[in-house]
């Protein structure tokens, strides 16, 4: 058995080394290479309407959610992103020549948002490089004006973090070799002209695809499953499908689009980092192209997961979990679990309620969430916190609970993956824990 | 260390209702505007939710959301041959702390004020010319009418989504509401809370009177409802943590809740919180105030230059404020002369305390303001030919007192107070106790005003401020009258026993239980600068860039609580800055 093992891993070794040595001159040349692309040159009203579209390019591909820490200077980046091989910072996109861009030229820029090549070499994937490469040399052109004017900010980030191997950026080669593909969005024939501005959106500067579709264990996109949603960070991005009970073919398109105007609409309200795409970017697309985003998913294929047997109104998950719901949820979320319009989600038929994956329910129970704030809807309600106040089993049942009533069904929530996300996010024990007789934790 | 602020366009001292809605206005007029907050930041979802707010121990007994006596207090006394004493623990006071002010803890009765009580003097001249005044009392006219408050009135209304139904619509009384009241031009955002068993026992025994029931304006939400800042509210769920508590599910209107939101989208807003105003700044000729004076959270002091100032504090800090920076003429009780800290006047309350015998009056589901009220007794609503004495009171029955621990007094009396028969007395008056609330009016007095304090300081060094208050003639007589017809109410409800009160009987104090929290005057407005402190735009009439917002500028209460006219009259000052002011600062009375 051991020799066996030893033997394997040898071969492997063995493989591993030609493969670095037959890529180390494809790496030399990607790195070196140019990628030639159409700039316009434009001056006084010309390079106004320039700059603006650039922000509205910068609004569509939300530059914002990771090179701009909430509260701090806009894109001074430092924002965190944890991913499963470790922490990546988000660089400083400011014109300070230091520390910044300023120093760039537009092929530079190019060659990092549709390229994946930066000042050190390769970027990781956790920049969307592998949807903003579908961006057209206009959008790239006008972004790159409007990315000129953000103000200097002298501020050094260190972005990357990850442990070895993964904080060795020419393994990158390997990984774009195997998921990334190149190529300027092309308009599809079997797509109208709006649906392919919304593909046009949702796969390039949405990058959409980053969240909502399912990964594999090196991170790249798992084929066969775009938009049937995905996990990260701790919370499940849900499935962008048609499908009826999980994904959105159960809500109007004019519901979707509210949704992403405003945060909220007559069922969901955002959570999480969609909290943060709200805010940052959809809220200031153009309803056409909000529009465009939800008629083109539309045209997906759904999903195949199917509706799960719901649980028994006598299983004494369900009993236990329905006398927490009217303690602890029913107050905001009405008896009937209707919510509030555009404030107060809606639990009966809910594809976040339904998910296949339980995170983000669990994630917003235990940390709670300050709400969407958005041009047309600024009101913020939250969901209160409740790590501290109700202990797994509670928690998991009033789940298991809301996951199974009104029309819901979805598997159950045990008192296991309640513990488990407490630990992933960071979040405080229940207060009824007894502490050990000794007084230490 | 000390240091400046970049000059603002305006500055507002005190974020609560006031400051919220002025600051609201004026940066949606483009001005650039600092706000300055001597608590903390709050908000809804991460102080109060309904995890947090349903506390009993920690808000009803141990009042966390109001501000401690320990950061500023005021000392008390009843006539000015007394040495006031400082009000060292929990009383009828009850200041607002943090963002959001007293709008977080308010019971939330949104009323507007009846017609009369804006020109009681003008109303005295022309129906009771022979009436004669008790000795001392001050009647005079606010410089303002209903009929020009009555826009900013239904835009307050608006902003809070308060529940209610119109009494009045466009000169039509309406079946249903209130028939005294001023005419309105709408009907209230949201529909009425659902009556209480408690309040439906009180409408059917009035009505059978030949009274007019009505449920009381409420800013407990009726129903889910949008308001013109884009804000969404939810219906109150009657949970009974209302006064005192800060609500949690979004559904008792607030600063916080209903204009804080917008604010902060706002890039000409900024907020400076734990941050304590000391002193408005005068300018060199005295004319003018230049901005105002803080303590910041580091120890700092800072300055704030300003355009214009904003003073929106609770009512007794705006007039300490006032003292603290020697500006306007104190008033000196012997002379009758000076105007800042004259005419501080208060709440008149009387009350009926029933006992029923196999009711079921569930109080745990209640609200703030879940009234239904007769206001037929109200202000100047019936005829006081003859009577000896001005105002009244609305008569209400009152559902806003479920919590177990604050009941635990609720007894006939008699009752024995401790052990298993205390028990059982109290599990059975739980269901059948009962309340009628006489909120009455109240006019200023010569002996009754605010001034500082010679001896007593606070944290800062800096003077306490004093009041002496004390009952009048007109009160007694008033509340009397009214005290007799809770008690014909009482007589007809069917309850087994019950009590009748009139506070006027005793002496003030702010440690009776039951008393008013509504402090209100003693920076009024008015047409005189000799009799007032500020003109009827809330302008000082000494600086014209200095406002001052609040029920500090009520020459007299009416039976009303203070909130819903506070926010109007904001609001009608907001305008006139906003119209007149800035284009051509100035007095507005020109």
């Amino acid at each position: 058995m051991k020799t066996s093992i030893k033997k394997t891993l040898g071969i492997t070794a063995l493989a591993g080394g030609i493969v670095v040595a037959a890529g180390v001159g494809v790496i030399e040349y990607n790195l070196h290479r140019d990628y030639p692309m159409t700039i316009t040159v434009a001056s006084g009203d010309a390079l106004k309407a320039k700059i603006a579209r650039g922000q509205y390019v910068a609004f569509a591909a939300d530059c914002a959610a990771c090179h701009t820490v909430p509260g701090g200077a806009s894109y001074a980046g430092g924002y965190s992103l944890d991913t499963p091989f470790g922490k990546i910072l988000a660089s400083n996109i400011t014109s300070d020549k230091e520390t910044g861009i300023g120093a760039w030229s537009e092929q530079q820029f190019n060659r990092a948002v549709r390229h994946g090549i930066g000042s050190h070499g390769y970027l990781y994937p956790a920049m969307p490089y592998t949807a903003y490469a579908k961006m057209t040399d206009q959008d790239i052109d006008d972004l790159w004006a409007y990315i000129r004017t953000v103000p200097a900010v002298d501020k050094a980030v260190v972005e990357n973090q990850l442990p070895f191997p993964y904080n060795q950026r020419f393994l990158l080669a390997g990984w774009n070799f195997l998921f990334f593909h190149t190529g300027v969005f092309e308009p599809r024939k079997s797509l109208n002209p709006e649906q392919n501005r919304g593909a046009y959106l949702v796969e390039g500067a949405g990058h959409c695809a980053a969240c909502h579709t399912p990964k594999n264990a090196l991170g790249g996109d798992s084929s066969g499953h775009a938009f049937q949603g995905g996990t990260l960070q701790g919370w499940y991005a849900p499935d962008l499908t048609p499908n009826p009970y999980i994904g959105l073919g159960g809500q109007s398109v004019a519901d979707i689009v509210t949704y992403l105007k405003t945060g909220s609409n007559k069922t969901s309200v955002a959570s999480g980092p969609m909290t943060e795409a709200v805010e940052n970017s959809t809220q200031h697309l153009t309803d056409a192209d909000l529009h465009a985003i939800v008629t083109y998913l539309r045209t997906l294929p759904a999903s195949s997961t199917s509706v799960p047997i719901v649980l028994a109104a006598n299983d004494p998950r369900m009993l236990k979990g329905k006398l927490v719901f009217q303690a602890a949820c029913m107050a905001c979320h009405v008896p009937n679990a209707s919510g509030i319009p555009n404030m107060i989600p809606a639990f009966a038929k809910n594809p976040i309620i339904n998910a296949p994956d339980p995170s983000s329910l669990i994630h917003t129970v235990l940390r709670g969430m300050l709400g969407p704030q958005t041009w047309q809807n600024p009101t913020g309600a939250g969901m209160p916190r409740f790590d501290w106040k109700m202990p797994d089993d509670n928690m998991a049942d009033v789940l298991t609970f809301i996951r199974n009533s009104w029309g819901n069904a979805a598997p159950p929530v045990t008192a296991a993956m309640i513990s488990q996300m407490r630990k992933n996010i960071h979040a405080d024990m229940w207060s009824g824990i007894k502490k050990p007789e000794n007084g230490l934790n | 260390m000390d240091y400046t602020r970049p000059k603002a366009d305006a500055v507002i001292v005190g974020l609560g209702w006031a400051g919220s809605l002025m600051a609201e206005e004026l940066t949606r007029a483009g001005l650039n505007v600092v706000a300055i907050e001597r608590g903390p930041w709050e908000t809804t979802s991460v102080n109060f939710p309904p995890a947090i707010a349903a506390d009993e121990l920690r808000y009803g007994v141990r009042r966390e959301i109001l501000k401690p006596p320990s950061v500023e207090t005021l000392t008390f006394r009843n006539d000015s041959s007394q040495t006031a004493l400082p009000g060292r623990d929990w009383n009828s006071w009850q200041m607002g702390y943090s963002v959001g002010g007293a709008g977080k803890h308010w019971a939330a009765n949104a009323w507007r004020f009846s017609v009369a009580d804006f020109q009681m003097a003008t109303r005295v001249r022309e129906r009771y010319s022979n009436m004669k005044l008790a000795d001392g009392l001050i009647v005079q006219d606010w410089g303002i009418t209903y009929d020009e408050l009555e826009p900013h009135y239904d835009r307050f209304e608006k902003i809070a989504g308060i529940s209610g139904k119109a009494g009045v619509i466009n000169g039509q009384v309406q079946a249903g509401g209130n028939p005294f009241e001023g005419s309105r031009r709408n009907e209230f955002p949201t529909p009425p809370l659902v009556r209480s068993h408690w309040n439906d026992i009180f409408h059917d025994t009035t009505e059978k009177m030949g009274y007019h029931p009505f449920p009381i304006p409420a800013g407990t939400i009726g129903g889910a409802f949008r308001n013109p800042l884009g804000i969404e509210l939810a219906p109150c769920t009657y949970c009974g943590f209302c006064g005192f508590y800060g609500c949690g599910n979004f559904s008792k209107s607030s600063p916080n809740i209903c204009v804080i939101p917008a604010l902060t989208q706002r890039s000409n807003f900024t907020l400076l919180t734990e941050c304590t105003v000391l002193r408005i700044n005068k300018s060199k000729d005295e004319k003018t105030v230049t901005g105002v004076t803080f303590l910041d959270s580091d120890g700092n002091i800072g300055y704030q230059p300003a355009d214009i100032v904003c003073v929106s504090a609770y009512q007794l800090d705006n007039v300490r404020l006032l003292f603290l920076s020697q500006i306007g003429r104190p008033y000196d009780p012997t002379t009758g002369e000076g105007t800042l800290g004259r005419a501080y006047n208060y709440q008149t309350m009387s009350y009926g305390f029933l006992y029923f015998e196999n009711e079921y009056m569930n109080p745990f589901i209640s609200t703030g303001a879940l009234s239904t009220q007769i206001d037929d007794f109200n202000g100047d609503n019936f005829d006081h030919t003859g009577l000896g004495f001005l105002g009244g009171a609305g008569i209400q029955a009152l559902s806003d007192q479920g919590t177990p621990l604050g009941m635990t007094d609720r007894l006939p009396a008699g009752t024995t107070q401790w052990g298993s028969a205390w028990k059982k007395a109290f599990a059975h008056s739980y269901q059948n106790y009962a309340k009628i609330q006489g909120q009455g009016t109240s006019y200023s007095h010569r002996g009754s005003y605010l001034s500082l304090d010679p001896t007593y300081k606070d944290a800062n060094g800096q003077a306490l401020l004093r009041m002496t208050f004390d009952y009048n003639e007109n009160d007694r007589k008033m509340s009397s009258f009214v005290r007799g017809k809770i008690d014909d109410i009482c007589k007809q409800t069917g309850a087994k026993s019950w009590e009748t009160v009139s506070f006027p009987d005793k002496h003030n104090s702010p440690f009776r239980p039951y008393d008013s929290s509504h402090t209100i005057g003693g920076a009024v407005m008015g047409l005189d600068p000799a009799t007032s402190v500020l003109n009827r735009y809330q302008q000082h009439w000494d600086a014209h860039n200095l406002f001052v917002l609040g029920a500090s500028s009520y020459p007299n209460n009416g039976g009303y609580n203070p909130t819903g006219t506070l926010s109007a009259l904001t609001l009608w000052t907001a305008k006139a800055i906003i119209d007149n002011y800035v284009k051509s600062p100035g007095s507005l009375m020109r």
